[in-house]
């Protein structure tokens, strides 16, 4: 009998915890897992070994940006990707409504429509960014990546890198 | 009415402390035993736990409105008659949207693609890789346009096409914006029931049998 009430304790605690948690991590802030090196060198800058659990940055993403959504240019933000809504990717804004963004290989000029924005990569090579799927709503945006907390060499705030001229005016 | 109590006893005008179990009596104790600090200590603890309890329903209430059920507030013309002009209060699942089972048909709530802090009530005609073809603008003319709706996205309209403004004007939205599906029409009470797969015909309040 004391050892189903103690397993009850257990079970009331940990549902407690896990809401609580679950709270926090929907409102306040949580922390992210980078995987790929479309962000490098901000995020998974490359070295000799291979990448894996322990070798991935881990960023805190905080979600307090999502009751106005009033974001910046340089803003590093986690957003679903717009091609499948299960995945969750990390680009950097460089581009709000209203701004004029030129289309690589085109002498074309495409204009950000209100409500979107245009997301690209540190690393233009290996980034599959607004290039590929053109603007995104602003709601498709669930935080903003303030800090990196992992690896202990590289904890610091993010730095707002403005986009590269020529790019956006 | 002085908090240093001596040390001794309370004395009770010849009860026999068994049959004294007032709450006079248990002040009196309290007052006895306790010194300041702890009386406040007591007080301190029970703020902590009421707010502790405030805290813990304010989560549950916060995950079941974002990973179950939520009511939402519905207004405007543009799914008339389904829902009436005038304000309409529907409970919407969060659970269909959340694993990708919202089909052709659902009404859901969704994030406007030009304004994320508005939401928008429409019904879903088109999911990714259907050939939609709709008329651009009943009002004025009858011209329609075809297109295939992309990879990921899905083609909202509303059940007044003469006056939504919908995918029609904003073109196929990703499917991360859309936030429920409304399943159920709570006020006002005359039509109170399910929404349903296809557009209402006539007004449900007013409970006409269809033909």
């Amino acid at each position: 009998m004391r050892s189903t009430s103690f397993l009850w304790n257990v079970c009331k605690s940990s549902f407690t915890f896990g809401l609580i948690g679950l709270t926090v991590s929907d409102r306040v802030a949580s922390v992210v897992r980078v995987r790929g090196l479309s962000m490098s060198p901000t995020f998974n800058p490359p070295n000799n070994t291979s990448l894996g659990l322990f070798t991935d940055d881990h960023v805190l993403v905080e979600k307090r940006c999502l009751t106005d959504y009033k974001f910046s240019h340089g803003d590093v933000v986690v957003f679903c990707s717009p091609r499948n809504y299960k995945e969750k990717q990390i680009k950097r804004i460089t581009g709000m409504p209203g701004d004029w963004i030129s289309v690589p290989f085109s002498y074309d000029a495409v204009r950000i429509p209100e409500g979107h924005c245009w997301v690209e990569g540190d690393n233009p090579t290996d980034s599959l960014d607004s290039r590929s799927f053109g603007p995104i709503p602003l709601g498709l945006i669930r935080g903003r990546v303030t800090h990196v907390l992992w690896p202990p060499q590289r904890v610091g705030k993010i730095d707002k890198k403005l986009p590269r001229s020529g790019l956006s005016f | 009415m002085s908090f240093i109590s001596s040390p001794k006893f309370p004395q009770f005008d010849g009860d026999s402390p068994a049959t004294n179990t007032s709450i006079s009596y248990k002040v009196q104790l309290l007052e006895t035993k306790m010194s300041l600090f702890q009386q406040w200590a007591f007080i301190v603890k029970e703020a902590l736990d009421k707010s502790f309890l405030v805290a813990k329903f304010f989560c549950a209430v916060h995950v079941t409105n974002t990973y179950l059920c939520s009511t939402a507030l519905v207004q405007g013309p543009s799914m008339l008659p389904t829902f009436n002009l005038t304000n309409e209060i529907v409970l919407l699942e969060r659970i269909s949207t959340r694993n990708g089972k919202a089909g052709p048909g659902d009404v859901v709530i969704l994030q406007s693609p030009e304004n994320p802090r508005k939401f928008v009530t429409k019904r879903i005609i088109g999911m990714e890789g259907d050939n939609i073809t709709y008329i651009v603008d009943p009002k004025n003319s009858d011209r329609t346009e075809t297109i295939i709706v992309p990879k990921g996205h899905v083609w909202v309209q509303g059940d007044n096409i003469y006056n939504s403004y919908d995918s029609r004007n904003f073109g196929p939205v990703p499917y991360g914006l859309l936030q429920g599906k409304v399943f159920w029409r709570i006020w006002p009470a005359g039509a109170f029931g399910s929404i349903g797969r296809r557009p209402e015909t006539v007004d449900p309040a007013l409970k006409v049998v269809e033909q």
